[in-house]
């Protein structure tokens, strides 16, 4: 199962992009994974990890990201990613 | 965007006073004021407000960096200041390292996209640990606005 590569497609609908309130929340949630997390956006190939990384995404509503976790728990750790890249608004972020 | 477009150039800290969060919030926004900006009670109002997103997750993002900021009336576009301490400030930071480089915005209520550019380009300019190791480095209002500058053309 350590191959295990799984890909999402997710389009912000946050009216402030994804900011960096989720951003820091997405890079901790990541943290908590052994699986490898990156985000493919156009050019940019983002270290889901980072914060600092993910602020370099600088993604507004409408954008469509690619979420791409692969690893051990890639299949644990792709819902809580979408679910933090799908919030509408900073409000309905899940705990972190 | 770049970071020169919205980093106030006469409110640059060389080098922090403060060594607490609120202390580096008050003195950064001190300086914007000193700079020209903000009339009032609206630089206390700021502070309050940055304060407050504070509360909601820290924004100091690991190595070394924290990017404090808020919306505001006050201000019809974004903008902000770079300051540095030497000894470092504890920040509740995501790596629960000290901060030495802080990087303060303050933009208009309705301008997202504006917030999301200027976060794209501090980054750009903070995840080259050459760049952050020489703005650390810097002891002039000038040398940092040089650098900033530089980082706007990343080589690599």
């Amino acid at each position: 199962m350590s191959g295990e590569i799984l890909q999402r497609k997710v389009t912000i609908t946050n009216p402030h992009g994804f900011h960096m309130r989720p951003a820091t929340l997405f890079a901790q949630t990541a943290g908590r994974f052994q699986s490898t997390v990156v985000i493919l956006c156009d050019d940019k190939r983002i270290n889901g990890k980072s914060p600092l990384e993910l602020m370099f995404l600088a993604a507004e509503r409408g954008t469509e990201l690619t979420l791409e976790v692969s690893g051990p728990d890639a299949e644990a750790a792709i819902e809580p990613l979408v679910k933090i890249l799908e919030a509408p608004s900073a409000d309905d972020l899940p705990d972190p | 965007m770049r970071m020169s477009d919205f980093v106030v150039r006469e409110a640059i800290g060389p080098e922090l006073s403060a060594t607490t969060k609120e202390g580096v919030i008050r003195e950064m926004v001190g300086d914007l004021r000193a700079a020209g900006y903000f009339k009032g009670g609206e630089p206390e109002d700021i502070v309050k407000a940055i304060l407050k997103r504070e509360l909601l997750g820290s924004t100091g993002i690991g190595r070394g960096v924290a990017i404090p900021h808020t919306k505001h009336n006050s201000v019809d576009r974004l903008i902000g200041t770079v300051a540095l301490s030497k000894s470092g400030v504890a920040f509740d930071s995501l790596d629960g390292e000290p901060v030495y480089v802080f990087v303060l915005l303050i933009s208009p209520q309705d301008r997202p996209g504006d917030h999301l550019r200027a976060l794209e380009n501090v980054s750009r300019c903070l995840r080259d640990d050459g760049f952050v190791r020489s703005l650390r480095q810097a002891t002039s209002r000038e040398a940092i606005w040089e650098l900033l500058q530089e980082g706007e053309n990343p080589t690599h």
